[in-house]
């Protein structure tokens, strides 16, 4: 079978587990049904799989384990349409359908050695989640991890415990913010980009990957870009309409972009004039 | 292949080409006239082809009208050519099952290499066909239904010897003479056709054709007829340089065209190049399967622009903007060239009469 | 075996059309009977009105005092509900009357006995009335909508709710323009997809009968139809037939009609 075969028609997933993170978000952890499929199966962190439930259609989804785990895979979803809705029903056990992985990832080879400073805003952070798994486990191929996460309010923020635990690690350093809190919130209150003047992040030897609503990556890398990062040492994980994850279909059309396959990592040079651009 | 050097076929043994193309394995698809319009579908004599029937076409509008000529392809386009049959608007891509347990079985419907010779293709499209091409196989994935159907096909182009008042085929560079992509290449005459190879299949058909040599004085009414038919091009695009209507997108023209606009899609649906298409799942109601079905899509539709609940092109403009800055500027990045091929179909076809080669060109900044 | 979904049919004022959307599904109807309970239905013979069901489709339009009672209960009874139809969605052809400047005076000027005539001034869909979770649009609808809406919520999901322009569909199905090459008022562009471009496969001009789709450019279009030669009220009639509607504007020059 071709390439083409193995990425345009789904294969057969099982639930291993379905951890209810919030009370909007889920994680799913699948285990492909075929074995010669499982020893096939390889993807670096940022890419992407196309869900499929059964009879009501696909949805892309960030993988958030690590390519080295045994067999599986990871998917943190947030309830927003039809699919993830019917896909926030499903139990252990049940079945569903995965092809990909689709795009291009995050560049960990590149940030090799130096520090790397993860950006991410709103609800999930999904697509950076398995950045930060790579680089907690290969500790020595990488100088420095600051983990920078801003939620809107307290509440939305998941994965306390496992916050405080990554904080934990040496080398390792989390900053949070909420833009509303209250006072039990131990961390900053305000906004995300307040807290970059606080990382110890070497801006002149790093490389950043921000994930998150357009207008927070785009205020994250231009204050990074003032601090001294280099454009070409910033990432981002952008998000359209994708339906083929092939390049075919056109709706992830981002100016002459697919994001489906030319992303969703883009460099910030690459993407700057379109973040919030309108219609785009 | 390049276009080799033409040879004729009398009008009265046209009808022997069709047979050797059955002959050799070809079912027949071609243009004929239906409802009111040139569409192509499939044939099986001469007589099916529009004699004599020419398109008048403006901004709006498309009428046919018959004479006595004898010219099978004295015509512009209708609303369709190629497009239908390689990239069909409904196919179903693969079957999910689900039994009893619960467990899920996936199933590619065959896809056999059907052999189709299409007759009667102008140059407009099959410059469209070879962008095609060009996404559907030539990227980083290659479509495997459109790789099966294409690989079926058998093309014989055939020149223009009319444009519309909505063709500027001379201006894009595409026409009215088709330049690469065929099999044969037909130049009809009063008499018949000029006829030429251009592919190894195309060759292998000629030997088979009582042809004679091309006289002069027909190779020279060949040119003026291209000549002719240039001239008769009243529009011309001027070109746009890679992000020239990017950069346009606070031009008060959009809003212009927007509140013209029925955003009804109609543009996209007939344009030779566009290639959108949506996914979606129809359940049998028994719920132990669902064909997972592509369709034809279009950027003025709702769905087109819809992420997990945020409406990227909330307007018509800016889905007009979609449309054209992608067609005439994302193209060449992605594609090395202008999506557009001047077939002017999305002119024609448009219910609210907008001139699109008029628009791009005072976006573009050149003269209307 | 975990038991089946339940689901009722309920009519107001309606020609039953809808519900023959799901009569005429044939051997699909065997199939849907295996999965959900149908507790009432009464075309089809089966009486339980006051059933407590899964999902309620209703028919027609709320035109009466009892029928905004009656609207109430179903909706108490029903987890989902679901119009079915321009009747119950928009109100039907029977709110031309809703166009009407003195609505109260019709019945005297139609009924030798208006005081006969319990109705309310206006025809009015079932979102008027009570909360809808879902809406089939057409006049009638068709058994793919039907069977669509159900296999969905049966994987526990909504609909897919498409609004669509015509023309789209139209135009995937290889049916030939009729506005382009006869200057027919076609409705398409402005008319909500779900039909199957039935009237343009027949080369008749869409009507309208699934009502407006997204961003419907009505004043665009009615220009365009004074163009093809309509005269002020046929526009008017065009757009105003399945689904009136005294708000829309056309941008004629004048208010609505009447008289």
């Amino acid at each position: 079978m071709s390439r083409d075969y193995q990425t345009q028609t789904p294969i057969a997933a099982r639930v291993v587990e379905f951890i209810q993170e919030s009370d909007a978000i889920f994680t799913l952890r699948l285990q492909l049904e075929d074995a010669a499929e499982r020893a096939r199966y390889q993807f670096m962190p940022g890419q992407f799989n196309m869900l499929y439930l059964f009879g009501v259609g696909e949805v892309p989804i960030s993988i958030v384990s690590d390519p080295l785990d045994d067999d599986i895979i990871d998917h943190t979803v947030r309830v927003v349409g039809r699919v993830t809705r019917g896909l926030a029903q499903l139990k252990k056990g049940d079945r569903l359908g995965l092809r990909g992985p689709f795009g291009h990832g995050w560049p960990l080879a590149l940030a090799r050695d130096k520090d790397l400073l993860i950006v991410t805003g709103g609800l999930g952070c999904a697509p950076v989640v398995s950045a930060i798994n790579y680089a907690l486990k290969r500790p020595e191929h990488y100088r420095k991890l600051s983990i920078v996460q801003g939620v809107k309010h307290a509440n939305d923020l998941i994965w306390q415990h496992r916050y405080d635990d990554w904080r934990e690690r040496e080398g390792v350093e989390v900053l949070l913010a909420a833009d509303e809190a209250g006072p039990a919130w131990p961390f900053h209150v305000g906004r995300i980009t307040e807290l970059l003047d606080h990382v110890t992040t070497a801006y002149d030897n790093c490389v950043v990957m921000i994930c998150g609503p357009e207008g927070l990556m785009q205020r994250a890398a231009e204050l990074l870009l003032e601090k001294g990062v280099p454009p070409y040492s910033i990432y981002l994980s952008m998000e359209r309409n994708m339906q083929c994850a092939v390049g075919h279909c056109g709706h992830c059309q981002l100016g002459a972009d697919f994001i489906c396959k030319d992303g969703p990592v883009f460099v910030y040079p690459d993407i700057r004039e379109r973040l919030l651009q309108e219609g785009v | 292949m390049e276009r080799q050097a033409p040879r004729f076929l009398a009008r009265q043994n046209f009808p022997l080409l069709l047979e050797q193309l059955v002959e050799h394995g070809y079912r027949l698809h071609g243009p004929q006239v239906r409802d009111g319009a040139i569409v192509y579908d499939t044939f099986h004599s001469v007589d099916q082809l529009p004699r004599g029937v020419q398109d008048q076409q403006q901004v709006g509008s498309y009428r046919l009208i018959t004479s006595s000529n004898k010219r099978l392809f004295h015509w512009a386009n209708g609303p369709q050519a190629l497009k239908p049959l390689l990239q069909p608007a409904r196919e179903v891509l693969w079957q999910a099952k689900r039994d009893a347990n619960g467990a899920l079985a996936f199933m590619v419907p065959e896809s056999s290499i059907a052999k189709v010779a299409v007759i009667g293709v102008k140059a407009c499209d099959m410059a469209a066909l070879a962008l095609q091409d060009q996404h559907f196989l030539q990227g980083e994935y290659e479509d495997p239904g459109y790789r099966a159907r294409r690989e079926g096909l058998f093309l014989v182009a055939v020149d223009c010897s009319y444009a519309a008042d909505t063709c500027f085929c001379a201006s894009t560079g595409d026409g009215p003479s088709a330049q690469t992509g065929f099999d044969l290449v037909l130049t009809e005459l009063e008499t018949g056709y000029l006829i030429a190879a251009g592919s190894d299949k195309g060759l292998s058909i000629l030997p088979h054709l009582p042809l004679l040599d091309a006289q002069p004085q027909d190779l020279d009414i060949a040119q003026q007829q291209h000549a002719d038919v240039v001239a008769m091009q009243s529009r011309a695009l001027q070109p746009i340089p890679i992000g020239g209507l990017d950069r346009q997108r606070g031009h008060p023209q959009w809003q212009d065209i927007a509140d013209r606009c029925l955003g009804c899609g109609n543009c996209t649906m007939v344009c030779p190049t566009c290639f959108c298409h949506h996914q979606k799942d129809e359940l049998a109601i028994k719920g132990d399967e669902s064909q997972h079905v592509r369709e034809w899509d279009s950027c003025f539709g709702e769905s087109h622009g819809e992420l997990t609940g945020f409406q990227v092109r909330k307007t018509i403009k800016h889905r007009y903007q979609q449309w054209m800055i992608h067609k005439l500027d994302s193209w060449q990045e992605q594609y090395g060239r202008s999506g557009c091929t001047g077939c002017g179909r999305c002119m024609s076809w448009c219910p609210a009469d907008i001139d699109f080669v008029k628009e791009a060109n005072v976006l573009g900044g050149g003269s209307e | 075996m975990a038991t089946k979904p339940t689901v009722a049919i309920h009519k107001f004022s309606s020609c039953d059309g809808c519900q023959l959307a799901l009569l005429n599904m044939g051997e699909a109807l065997v199939d849907l009977t295996g999965r959900v309970d149908i507790k009432h239905f009464a075309e089809a013979g089966v009486l339980d009105e006051s059933a407590h069901v899964d999902i309620a489709f209703v028919e027609g339009s709320i035109v009466t005092k009892l029928d905004t009672q009656r609207i109430q209960q179903i909706r108490k009874n029903a987890r989902y509900l679901i119009t079915m139809g321009a009747c119950a969605t928009s109100g039907g052809i029977q709110a031309l009357k809703n166009l009407a400047k003195h609505p109260a005076s019709w019945p005297a000027d139609i009924y030798p006995q208006p005081e006969f005539i319990d109705s309310l001034d206006r025809s009015e869909p079932i979102k008027a009335h009570v909360k809808v979770d879902f809406e089939l649009w057409g006049c009638p609808i068709n058994s793919r909508q039907i069977s669509a809406a159900i296999g969905a919520m049966l994987e526990g999901v909504m609909p897919r709710d498409d609004r669509e322009k015509l023309c789209i569909e139209c135009k995937r199905q290889g049916h030939v323009c009729t506005l382009i090459t006869q200057g027919e008022p076609c409705m398409g562009p402005v008319t909500r997809t779900g039909c199957g471009a039935l009237c343009p496969e027949f080369g008749r001009a869409c009507y309208g009968c699934y009502g407006e789709s997204e961003l419907p450019k009505n004043a665009v279009l009615a220009r365009r139809f004074l163009g093809l030669g309509l005269l002020t009220d046929q526009v008017e009639r065009r757009f105003q037939l399945i689904h009136p509607e005294p708000e829309r504007t056309l941008g004629l020059g004048h208010g609505g009609q009447d008289d």
